[in-house]
């Protein structure tokens, strides 16, 4: 029996803690209770109306039962087609946008300035929310689709960008030297040594962005950005639970629909 | 064959003639398409506003600059506000995301053929619907106020978080998990001994980045009343003070670049 | 002790991976179990603790018929037999320590084991185990820092906690180098003859399993295809076991030199 053990047989064990230095421990532990303390005491909740609101939460629970697909079925179909169009075409001017943004937002192929030019619009397209960007587009371009369009374009191309740039940056550099090396230009550069490499991505990508466009329409309504959310604000405004639950049971077949799809088309080009 | 006879020499094309007829008539559809929505959306935009836009652009920029510096000392609760339904709202969905991930993980779930649906149910039809839309529909039931906020910002982060865990629980490694079985462990000691610590990194990295999306979120839940800085935000545009407005943008920003930073610390603390 | 009757095991597949196999493990004998992969040595080993639910057929452990056994009265007997694993299927983000006393999870509570109070015999009993195999000062380090043989002795660890009567081994020494893969067999050995275990140890490496084991059985197809001692196995015996091959060079008894030096190592580490 070695001394190591002598010293140890006979003493209690305890998990070594995951931060080792006592007083950090502490302090985290008990700013962490503080602080969940005073944010749940500084939540004003009017238990009152929180209580005379459970049955109507109960009532939209057993809304979604018997959903009213009929009463409002036009304002259904035009909000939601309007949402659908919005959507595409604000991904194709998206998509279209963000792949010379992306190719000039990594660092391996772009020079320095355009580099950081693209990388700004990237920041910025990504900083602001869609709601808020809607918001100031409604503003100066009035209510309508042509505004929601422009807040999905915008919101597009800082995700897509970024994504593609992060990607061109990470590919691998030898496919790309050997194009180079056989005197292509820039232009032909890009099309053999770059594009097939990211491609697979970019399509997975763009047909993600797709989706969270779409999911995104359906609230542009509520700043008058045109698509589903307006009706939905009025059903909910009328309390017409029906017809909400109606709406909310379309968009999520929707947004099923297109995760389906996306999951087949990436699992084909991949 | 890329290799076809004309004029009995052999010419070298990419693709063949049909692979090519069926690449134009999905270009040739998709444009069409997307020329029906531009229309569609034309039609129904007033181009006057649109050619008037960007004096207004410039009105507005006018009126917003310089921002009003000295309303930020109004801005202290509503900033504290989102932050506590950011922080709160990931909380409790974690408590709710965590026994739904394992409901609906292939290799923990109670039941695959009534249990695994329903979870999955409740994932994606949490995930599909924006908070901005749980917020107004919890507005109507239990009136506005950051306690709608917080459920809204909760109820959205259910399924994303879920989603992410059971996709780390369907790839642990399951010999860990045999191993702890083999020495006559409970189903619950299983879990706890061979299945936790393997998922516990992803658990805190989807914990972080769901944080750090939800101070997104919750900066505007205020426009239709849920709380937090949003609501001044609403209130200022109501009565069109641009200074005002501008200085919460800025605010907004801040606090997004913030987040982002902080969660990006954490997840390189992590792993 | 360990006695299996017309255990049967068919995969949904269609696999037939054993065929009716009768096997009777007498106390305190270490066997070691070979055959080509896809044997069925990995499904026995694991059908003996349901791990892998058999299709038919018994198993008995002294006087208990497991296969038929409740959950919870199966837990009480798993509690019996000790698996080491090939790739040591550590909890590897848990220390040493946890790792050791998990093996005693089958004994206490789910809220013990959950806050990490485990008995204090259990306490010290992990530590005599470390320290039996060199590791008592890695006690508290985590179990992806160690190495391959270092893992494999906290794995062994795990299963000499649980007291058990019997180990059930599978592929111990097949991601470890040759000389680890001798001190870990050793080792095992050692330790079954220390406290009177028996064991059923499934390896591939028929010379290794030569040099430490009393018995050896040869699975060929999920059926046992020889049975007797080391000395026993010639090239004929191999041949019908794995199929045609030269078999002298295996066969040929291995110098154990380091016998001395190894020992060394093992306290040393």
């Amino acid at each position: 029996m070695s001394n190591e053990l002598d010293a140890v047989l006979g003493h209690r064990w305890k998990k070594p803690p995951l931060i080792k230095r006592d007083w950090l421990r502490w302090t985290i532990g008990v700013g962490a209770v503080a602080y969940l303390i005073a944010a749940f005491l500084t939540i004003d909740v009017n238990w009152s109306r929180v209580y005379e609101g459970l049955d109507r939460g109960a009532a939209f629970i057993l809304a979604f039962t018997t959903p009213d697909f009929v009463s409002r079925a036009t304002d259904i179909r035009d909000g939601l087609l309007e949402s659908i169009i919005m959507t595409i075409a604000a991904s194709v001017v998206g998509i279209a946008i963000s792949i010379p943004i992306g190719l000039g937002a990594a660092r391996n192929i772009a020079p320095l300035p355009v580099y950081l030019v693209c990388r700004g619009i990237v920041a910025v397209s990504r900083a602001l929310q869609e709601i808020i960007v809607a918001i100031l587009l409604v503003a100066i371009f009035g209510f309508g689709p042509l505004a929601g369009f422009l807040t999905l374009s915008f919101a597009t191309i800082g995700f897509l960008s970024k994504l593609l740039a992060e990607d061109i940056e990470s590919m691998d550099k030898v496919q790309a030297e050997a194009i180079k090396a056989s005197g292509a230009r820039w232009l032909q550069w890009i099309n053999y040594g770059v594009q097939p490499q990211v491609m697979p991505r970019l399509v997975g990508l763009s047909i993600y962005r797709l989706d969270i466009n779409f999911r995104e329409s359906a609230i542009l309504g509520l700043v008058g950005a045109g698509g589903i959310g307006a009706t939905l604000n009025t059903a909910f405004d009328r309390y017409e639970y029906d017809t909400a639950a109606a709406i909310l049971i379309l968009i999520i077949l929707i947004v099923m629909a297109l995760e389906y799809l996306s999951g087949i088309i990436r699992a084909r080009v991949q | 064959m890329p290799v076809l006879e004309q004029n009995g020499t052999k010419v070298w094309h990419r693709r063949t003639r049909s692979e090519s007829l069926t690449r134009w008539a999905v270009w040739l559809t998709g444009t069409a398409i997307f020329v029906y929505c531009w229309q569609k959306i034309s039609e129904v935009t007033t181009w006057f506003f649109v050619w008037d836009a960007p004096r207004i652009a410039e009105d507005i920029w006018t009126r917003a600059t310089p921002p009003r510096w000295e309303y930020i000392t109004q801005l202290g609760r509503p900033i504290w506000d989102t932050l506590n339904i950011a922080t709160l709202g990931t909380l409790i969905a974690l408590c709710f995301a965590v026994p739904i991930a394992f409901m609906a993980a292939r290799n923990t779930t109670p039941s695959a053929t009534f249990v695994r649906p329903i979870a999955l149910l409740i994932i994606v039809s949490t995930r599909s619907i924006n908070s901005l839309i749980w917020a107004l529909l919890l507005i109507a039931v239990i009136g506005p106020g950051v306690l709608a906020g917080v459920v809204a910002i909760a109820i959205r982060s259910i399924g994303f978080c879920a989603k992410l865990v059971y996709e780390a629980i369907e790839e642990i490694d399951q010999t860990q998990v045999e191993a702890i079985t083999a020495t006559g462990a409970s189903r619950w000691q299983v879990m706890a001994y061979g299945i936790v610590p393997q998922i516990a990194p992803a658990f805190a990295g989807v914990a972080v980045f769901r944080w750090d999306i939800n101070i997104r979120e919750s900066t505007v839940l205020g426009l239709v009343g849920a709380g937090g800085i949003g609501l001044q935000l609403s209130s200022s545009l109501n009565v069109l003070a641009w200074p005002q407005v501008s200085l919460i943008l800025l605010v907004i920003l801040a606090a997004v670049v913030l987040s982002e930073w902080v969660s990006a610390k954490v997840r390189e603390a992590i792993i | 002790m360990l006695r299996l009757e017309k255990l049967v095991k068919t995969y949904k597949t269609g696999d037939q991976a054993l065929k009716a196999v009768d096997l009777t493990i007498p106390q305190g004998q270490v066997m070691a179990l070979i055959g080509p992969s896809g044997a069925g040595k990995s499904t026995m080993i694991r059908c003996i603790n349901r791990l892998v639910e058999p299709t038919s057929g018994q198993v008995w452990l002294e006087d208990t018929e497991l296969t038929g056994l409740s959950s919870g009265g199966l837990r009480r007997k798993r509690r019996e037999m000790g698996m080491i694993f090939q790739e040591y299927a550590l909890v590897e983000r848990l220390t040493v320590m946890e790792n050791v006393l998990s093996g005693r999870l089958g004994y206490v509570g789910f809220w013990r084991s959950f806050t990490r109070r485990y008995p204090q015999e259990s306490v010290d009993e992990a530590f005599r185990l470390l320290d039996r195999v060199g590791l008592l000062a890695m006690a508290d380090k985590r179990a992806d820092e160690l190495s391959g043989g270092q893992r494999q002795r906290v794995g062994i660890c795990r299963a000499l906690i649980q007291n058990p009567k019997l180990l059930l081994v599978d592929e111990p020494t097949a991601s470890l180098d040759p000389k680890t893969s001798r001190q870990i067999m050793r080792l095992i050995c050692e330790l079954c003859a220390e406290r009177g275990l028996a064991a059923i140890i499934n390896i591939h490496d028929v010379a290794l399993a030569k040099m430490f084991v009393q018995r050896v059985v040869g699975l060929r197809f999920g059926a046992i295809e020889f049975d007797g001692r080391p000395e026993e196995l010639t090239p004929d015996v191999l041949t019908t076991i794995y199929g045609e091959e030269d078999w002298e060079a295996t066969i040929e008894k291995v110098e154990d030199d380091d016998e001395k030096t190894a020992e060394a190592e093992v306290a040393a580490l």
